[in-house]
C-alpha cells in the first residue's frame, strides 16, 4: 500500500510525458506538410539568432514595460524548472526534498525560486491588468476573438495558480520551514498557518504538492491546444528564421527556369515536355499546402502578441490587413488539415483553402511590404513572406490582381515603367 | 550656376572605349516623375561638381522590377531583371548607384541570383563615401540650424539597415536634426511600397501617407527630409492634405545639399 502514491505519480508522469509526445507528434507532422527549407546555410549566424533573440530575448525590450516583465517570467519559468526535477524524483521514489542535502546550495536556490515565484505572480498580475484592466487595444483588435482571448488569460491563471501552490507547499513544509534556510518569502507565509495542527499542515502541503505538479503536467499538455507554445518553438523558428536582409524576397526558382527558356534564342518553342518531365509546381500559394516548413512553424511559433499588428501601417489606418491575422489563420487552417488526416489517414479534400476561405484578398492588398510586421515580432516570425506568396498565386495563377495593378504591369512589360511613358523618353529630363 | 548638367550615357562611353567609375541607375520615377526628375538633377549636379566619372544608361534603362515582384507578379519582375542584368552585364558594369530604394534593394538583393553582381549603393551612401574621401565638400549654408526631420525609407532602412548614411549627410549640412516617434527601424511607412503606388489604397479610415505626415509635422519641422522619390510624394501629398505648403517642403537630401551649395 505505502507504494501507491509512487505508482500514481508513475503513471501520471508516463499519461503526462506520452500525450505531450503524441501532440508533438502530431504538430511535428503538420509542419512537415510544408515545402522543405534548406537552412543548413549561416550556421554560426543562426546560433547567434538563437542566443540573441530567443535566449537574450532581444527583441522582447522594444517594449520597455512588457518585455522586462516577460523577461521576469521566462526566467522564472526556466529556472523555477529545476524544482520540478526534484519534484519529479521525490514523486518517484517517494523521497522528500532529495536535493535537501546540498545543503547551503539547496537553500540558495529554494531562495532564488520563491524570489522569483513572487516577481513572476507580480507580472503576471500586471499582465492581466494590461490586458483586462488597461485593456491595450493590440489584445482586443478584432481577430482576438473568445478563445485567443480566452486562451491568453488561462495562461495567466495557470501561471498564478502554479506559483501560488509553491510559495504554498514552502510555506507548509514544516521540515523546510525548520530547515530555516531558503525560505526567504515562505517563511512569511507560514505564520497563516500556526494555528493548524501538524497532520492538517501536512495534508495542505501535500494537496499543494500534488496539484502543483498535476498542474504543470495539465499546462504542459495544455500547450497544444494553445498559443503558448512559442515557450518550445521559439526556438527553432529563430533558427530557421531569415538571415538575410529583410528587403531580399526570395526568387521563384520554377518562374527562373521558364524565363531562361524564354530568353534563350536556341529554344524550340513549339517542342514537347520530354518524357516523364515533372509538372510544373503551383506559383505561390492558395493554401498552407503550398507553404514552407518554416512558414507553417511560424505560425505554430506565434504567441499573438499583436506587436507585427500595431506596429502594421495598413492596420493602423483602419485596413483590415492584420499580420497576428494572417499568422493565426495560417495556423488553424493548418490545425483543420491536421484533423482531416486525423479522420481520414491522409489529407481529404475539403473544399476549403487558406485563400479566401480564412484570408481575404482585401487584406493581401492592403499590405505595402514595409517589413514593420517581420521587424516587430520578438521571434522572427515572418508574416510577409506569407502575404506575398498568396499574391504570387493571385496574380500568376489567376490573373486576379487589382485592376490598377494590371495596369502598370502592362506598362512594365510594354515600355518599362509603371506609367505609361515611351521607353526612348526616359532620358528626356536632361534637357528639361 | 549654369543649369547645364553633364549626363553622359553608356553607349557614349562605350564609343569612346571608357569605363566609368559608377553607373547611376536613375530609375521609373526619377526618369519619369516631374518632382522625382528634380532629385535626379540634384543628384547628378552634384556628380558633375564632385567631377565623378558616371553614366546612365538612358533609354537602355528598363524598370528594375520592384513593384512587379512586390505585387506578386514573379514572371515579370525576372524578365525586368534578366533584361536588365544582360545590359548591364554587356557594359561590364560593376557599381551602381541609385537614388530609389526600391531599385537599389532590388538590383543588391534580389539580382545576384539571377546572375546580377553588382556592389550597388544607395545615392546617400554614395554621397557619404565621397565625403569620406573629400571629394566631396558639404556645408551647412541654407541649412543650417534649420529643423529637419527625416523620413525612413523602408527599403533603405527596415530592408537593408541603412540608418546612418542620411543622418550624417543631414549633420554635415548642420541642421537640427529632430526624430519622429517613430524612426529608424521602428519608422512608419509611407504607404507607397509593395507596389502600392500603383493602386489606390485598400478601404480604410485614413491614408497612411497622411497618418506619416501628420506625425512629421507633429515635430514641427520645415523641411522634411527623405532618401525616396516614393516616400517624397507621399508625403508631399501629405503636406498638401494637411494644408502646411507654406510652411513645410519635402526634400531629398540630394536636393539639400546641392541647394547649399547653390547648385
Amino acid at each position: 500500500m505505502e507504494y501507491i502514491p509512487n505508482i500514481l505519480f508513475l503513471i501520471l508522469l508516463i499519461a503526462g510525458a506520452g500525450f505531450f509526445i503524441r501532440n508533438s507528434k502530431k504538430i511535428i507532422r503538420n509542419i512537415k506538410i510544408g515545402h522543405k527549407v534548406n537552412a543548413s546555410d549561416h550556421k554560426k549566424e543562426r546560433w547567434n539568432n538563437v542566443i540573441r533573440i530567443a535566449l537574450g530575448q532581444s527583441k522582447m525590450v522594444a517594449r520597455p514595460l512588457a518585455g522586462i516583465l516577460h523577461i521576469i517570467v521566462y526566467v522564472g519559468f526556466i529556472i523555477i524548472n529545476i524544482e520540478v526535477l526534484e519534484i519529479i524524483i521525490d514523486g518517484l521514489f517517494g523521497t522528500h526534498r532529495i536535493f535537501s542535502g546540498l545543503g547551503s546550495i539547496y537553500g540558495f536556490l529554494i531562495a532564488s525560486f520563491e524570489i522569483l515565484a513572487v516577481l513572476v505572480l507580480v507580472s503576471v498580475s500586471i499582465f492581466w491588468l494590461r490586458r483586462m484592466v488597461k485593456r491595450i487595444p493590440r489584445f482586443w483588435s478584432k481577430e482576438m476573438t473568445k478563445w485567443p482571448k480566452n486562451d491568453a488569460l488561462y495562461i495567466l491563471y495557470f501561471e498564478m495558480v502554479l506559483m501560488s501552490l509553491f510559495l504554498l507547499m514552502n510555506a507548509t513544509d514544516t521540515h523546510f520551514q525548520n530547515m530555516g534556510s531558503g525560505n526567504i518569502i515562505s517563511q512569511f507565509i507560514a505564520p497563516l498557518f500556526s494555528s493548524l495542527g501538524e497532520g492538517t499542515l501536512h495534508l495542505i502541503e501535500r494537496s499543494a504538492w500534488w496539484i502543483h505538479i498535476i498542474g504543470i503536467f495539465i499546462f504542459l499538455n495544455y500547450l497544444y491546444y494553445s498559443k503558448h507554445l512559442h515557450i518550445l518553438l521559439a526556438f527553432p523558428n529563430v533558427y530557421y528564421g531569415s538571415v538575410e536582409a529583410k528587403g531580399k524576397f526570395k526568387n521563384l526558382e520554377s518562374v527562373t527556369n521558364e524565363v531562361k527558356l524564354m530568353m534563350d534564342p536556341n529554344v524550340d518553342p513549339f517542342a514537347a515536355p520530354p518524357e516523364g518531365a515533372e509538372v510544373p509546381a503551383k506559383f505561390g500559394a492558395s493554401d498552407v499546402l503550398d507553404l514552407n516548413r518554416t512558414q507553417l512553424l511560424n505560425a505554430y511559433t506565434c504567441t499573438e502578441c499583436g506587436r507585427c499588428t500595431s506596429n502594421c501601417p495598413a492596420n493602423q489606418t483602419g485596413k483590415k490587413l492584420s499580420p497576428r491575422k494572417i499568422m493565426m489563420d495560417t495556423r488553424d487552417r493548418l490545425e483543420e488539415i491536421g484533423k482531416n488526416i486525423n479522420a481520414n489517414g491522409e489529407f481529404k479534400p475539403d473544399n476549403k483553402q487558406l485563400l479566401d476561405d480564412y484570408i481575404t484578398r482585401e487584406e493581401l492588398w492592403a499590405c505595402t511590404t514595409c517589413n514593420a510586421c517581420v521587424e516587430a515580432c520578438p521571434v522572427s516570425i515572418d508574416p510577409l513572406s506569407i502575404i506575398m506568396d498568396m499574391r504570387q498565386y493571385l496574380v500568376m495563377e489567376q490573373s486576379a490582381a487589382p485592376n490598377e495593378l494590371n495596369i502598370s504591369m502592362t506598362n512594365i512589360e510594354n515600355n518599362g515603367a509603371p506609367w505609361p511613358y515611351n521607353q526612348m523618353d526616359r532620358l528626356n529630363w536632361k534637357d528639361e | 550656376m549654369s543649369d547645364t548638367i553633364k549626363v553622359p550615357t553608356m553607349a557614349e562611353f562605350l564609343a569612346q572605349g571608357k569605363q566609368p567609375e559608377v553607373l547611376f541607375w536613375v530609375g521609373c520615377a526619377g526618369s519619369f516623375d516631374d518632382r522625382a526628375k528634380k532629385i535626379t538633377k540634384a543628384f547628378v549636379k552634384i556628380l558633375n561638381k564632385a567631377n565623378i566619372d558616371f553614366a546612365v544608361l538612358g533609354t537602355e534603362e528598363s524598370c528594375s522590377g520592384d513593384p512587379a515582384k512586390r505585387a506578386g507578379n514573379e514572371f515579370l519582375f525576372q524578365m525586368q531583371a534578366m533584361m536588365n542584368i544582360q545590359v548591364l552585364d554587356g557594359y561590364e558594369i560593376k557599381k551602381i548607384v541609385t537614388t530609389c530604394p526600391h531599385c537599389f534593394n532590388t538590383l543588391k538583393n534580389e539580382y545576384p541570383e539571377l546572375g546580377g553582381n553588382y556592389e550597388v549603393m544607395h545615392h546617400t551612401q554614395f554621397l557619404k563615401d565621397l565625403l569620406n574621401e573629400g571629394r566631396l565638400k558639404v556645408e551647412g549654408g541654407r541649412y543650417k540650424g534649420k529643423r529637419i526631420t527625416f523620413h525612413d525609407p523602408c527599403y533603405l532602412g527596415r530592408a537593408n539597415n541603412e540608418y546612418e548614411a542620411l543622418r550624417d549627410l543631414l549633420r554635415k549640412l548642420e541642421v537640427e536634426l529632430i526624430e519622429m516617434n517613430r524612426c529608424k527601424s521602428n519608422g512608419l511607412c509611407c504607404g507607397a511600397g509593395g507596389a502600392q503606388m500603383c493602386k489606390d489604397a485598400e478601404p480604410g479610415d485614413k491614408e497612411i501617407f497622411v497618418e506619416r505626415t501628420e506625425e512629421a509635422i507633429e515635430v514641427q519641422p520645415s523641411i522634411i527630409a527623405t532618401g525616396c522619390p516614393f516616400c517624397n510624394t507621399m508625403m508631399t501629398d501629405g503636406v498638401k492634405v494637411k494644408e502646411k505648403e507654406d510652411d513645410v517642403q519635402v526634400l531629398d537630401i540630394a536636393e539639400m545639399i546641392a541647394n547649399a551649395d547653390d547648385l
